[in-house]
């Protein structure tokens, strides 16, 4: 979590070859939501942590480097309106908030619902995953002294 | 009593038996080195023979792939797990045990 990186190259080497597989195995965690255990938050969480292990395992300068702050907010904000988008545009067409038997779609009920289940889920996915990030930048930059405020967009 | 059943109840054995005596060492040792010491090594060889007898048990099938993926990323992080943790303690400049 400081400035320098883990000088451990056994660390280092394992961390590069296990990154992609997490953020893998939170995706897949996400898209089956519906049908098995696991959903949006928990594959966001799992998402959020990839990059908190990248962030300290390598230094946390190189992290802010690759990810923005600008791009973060857009994320949380993103996931945010489509969880509540999809809740809004049901109560448009007439039914209650979420209830996804009413969109007018050409599809079977079930389908319809396996549908805005997926894309609420997506959603909530993207949120967490920006949130768990921005919330690591911030408390891992407190004791060296670098907030949110000295991060460049 | 078929030989693969045989040969799952051996290494599901074998499993629990790691899985006890790392649990023996984390309780008895006296210092942090000898326990990680211990329970790196005994919970990983425990999990690996516990996830081959289910492997064996299965056949061939979809779980069997996914169990065989869950092996591999236990038997790639935990060791590293390990090391990470042993390496900042000693970086902390905490001495390993020694007999009096």
């Amino acid at each position: 979590m400081s400035e320098k990186m883990v000088e451990s190259v056994v660390a280092r080497t394992i961390s590069r070859i296990i990154i992609p597989f997490i953020q893998l195995y939170g995706i897949y965690v996400i898209t089956h939501g519906e049908s098995s255990p696991g959903g949006g938050f928990q594959g966001g969480v799992i998402l959020g942590t990839s990059i908190i292990l990248f962030g300290i395992v390598f230094s946390l300068n190189t992290t802010k480097k690759w990810i923005s702050k600008k791009i973060l907010i857009l994320f949380m904000s993103l996931g945010l309106l489509i969880y509540s988008g999809i809740g809004a545009i049901d109560m448009l067409f007439g039914g209650k908030y979420l209830e996804y038997g009413k969109l007018p779609l050409p599809l079977h009920s079930p389908e319809m619902s396996a549908l805005s289940i997926l894309m609420v889920e997506i959603g909530i996915g993207l949120c967490v995953m920006s949130t768990i990030t921005l919330l690591f930048i911030f408390l891992a930059g407190e004791k060296s002294g670098t907030r949110m405020d000295s991060w460049e967009i | 009593m078929e030989l693969i059943d045989f040969i799952v109840t051996a290494l599901l054995f074998g499993g629990t038996f790691f899985f006890t005596t790392a649990t023996l060492g984390l309780l008895r040792f006296p210092d942090l080195f000898t326990r990680l010491h211990a329970t790196g090594k005994g919970d990983t060889l425990g999990v690996g023979l516990i996830l081959t007898g289910l492997v064996i048990y299965l056949g061939l099938s979809p779980i069997t792939l996914k169990i065989i993926i869950i092996m591999t990323f236990i038997l790639l992080t935990s060791p590293v797990g390990t090391h990470c943790i042993c390496r900042a303690v000693y970086n902390q400049g905490i001495k390993p045990w020694k007999r009096r």
